[in-house]
């Protein structure tokens, strides 16, 4: 190994180890520290599928899909995550299987090799373009009010005690509708196209 | 919606699931219920049972179904994790099926040729493939409820261990009932009734596991 390879592997498992960190005080209540998980993770979500799209011989324009998609999953399952294992894996193996899907709705049957996922490192060239997903699409078949509560707190950027005044509801009630969207917008993801 | 918003509206979102292992254990509980339920109604226990309880084949054919069981419910957990390794943990599987054969080896070595064919038919085979199914019916379901609380990668795979789970509890509560214990016996027919819940559970689980 050079030394080269060798730091980067040190770097590597540095990364890991600060995600598990960050995703253990996100499932403790730290919504700052999990909004940085997720900024980070996406950054190298977005890299793999791009190269998925690429090798599968598919123009990358929907790996933002699939990004979205790998983020809402890990959101709405992360109580599968055993927080004594590093997060790294459980990671990779939900990246995977949500591009394999992705790749199989567009008509491809296609295996792809575990090494896509090997290196989730952020890369300078692949960082957010600012590409408006699918989502945006799905936000309008949504039930009125969860749809109001996600734009609120997506787009608009405001609280849930905001959002909670704005609608003229309960916490509670922004709670559980931010929740449900988001679980709803998952499916849609899920069975488009 | 950009991405960094989505991120935002996720971060936003504190509503906890419950653990994955506790969502699976009370649906399963619950389910259980159900079945003693149904097992009360349709078959009921034995009559001699207070007679046979400590006799060891009537113990053994608890041991098996319990033992297949315990070993599918901890590889489910398992399969349920995405990324969790799973090489290793497919052996425990092998537990319930090695210490069936032991119990057969044993009967064979200890009973006569000429008592085996009719050990082996028993008098309630038809019952066997008929109740065990049935009986495993909610606990499958229950099972595959659980499996789709958590995360599976493999689904067809893991409706069939949730399957083996449904089929080997279903299979403990039949016994109860059942006056056949020869090993060879449960070998035959309970192999093959919850083997048809297995198949039965992986044809579900492709369909209703994946997210």
């Amino acid at each position: 190994m050079t030394s080269n390879e060798a730091n980067a592997a040190a770097r590597a498992h540095e990364r890991e180890a600060e995600w598990s960190g960050l995703m253990r005080r996100a499932n403790a209540g730290d919504a700052a520290a999990y909004e940085r998980l997720l900024k980070a993770l996406a950054i190298g979500l977005r890299a793999a599928a791009r190269r998925g799209f690429n090798r599968a011989g598919k123009s990358d324009a929907d790996a933002e899909d699939v990004v979205q998609e790998t983020l809402l999953a890990i959101h709405l399952k992360r109580h599968t995550w055993d927080a004594s294992a590093p997060l790294g894996p459980w990671v990779r193996a939900i990246a995977r299987n949500k591009l394999v899907d992705a790749l199989r709705r567009r008509g491809r049957r296609i295996e792809i090799p575990i090494d896509d996922f090997a290196d989730l490192l952020p890369n300078t060239a692949e960082q957010p373009s600012g590409i408006v997903a699918d989502v945006a699409r799905n936000l309008g078949v949504l039930p009125e009010r969860q749809r109001n509560v996600v734009q609120a707190i997506a787009v608009e950027g405001i609280s849930i005690s905001q959002t909670a005044v704005r609608l003229s509801v309960s916490e509670g009630a922004v709670r559980v509708a931010l929740h449900r969207g988001l679980a709803a917008l998952a499916v849609k993801l899920k069975d488009s196209r | 919606m950009k991405t960094e918003e989505l991120i935002r509206a996720v971060a936003a979102d504190d509503k906890r699931a419950l653990p994955l292992a506790r969502f699976l254990y009370v649906a399963l509980a619950a389910a259980l219920v159900l079945a003693a339920i149904l097992f009360a109604i349709a078959l009921g226990p034995r009559p001699d049972i207070a007679a046979v309880a400590l006799d060891p084949r009537f113990l053994f054919k608890f041991a098996v179904t319990l033992l297949l069981a315990t070993t599918a419910l901890a590889l489910a957990l398992r399969l349920a994790r995405p990324g969790a390794e799973t090489g290793y943990a497919w052996l425990v599987l092998a537990a319930a099926p090695a210490l069936l054969a032991f119990g057969v080896l044993v009967e064979l070595a200890t009973m006569p040729a000429a008592t085996w064919g009719t050990r082996l038919i028993g008098t309630n085979w038809f019952y066997c493939l008929t109740y065990v199914p049935l009986l495993s019916l909610p606990l499958l379901a229950a099972a595959l409820i659980g499996l789709r609380h958590g995360a599976p990668t493999r689904p067809a795979l893991a409706g069939a261990v949730a399957g083996l789970l449904a089929g080997g509890l279903g299979a403990a509560l039949y016994a109860a009932h059942c006056t056949d214990d020869s090993p060879l016996f449960v070998a035959t027919w309970y192999t093959l009734a919850i083997g048809g819940v297995t198949i039965l559970g992986s044809l579900i689980g492709r369909r209703v596991l994946r997210w």
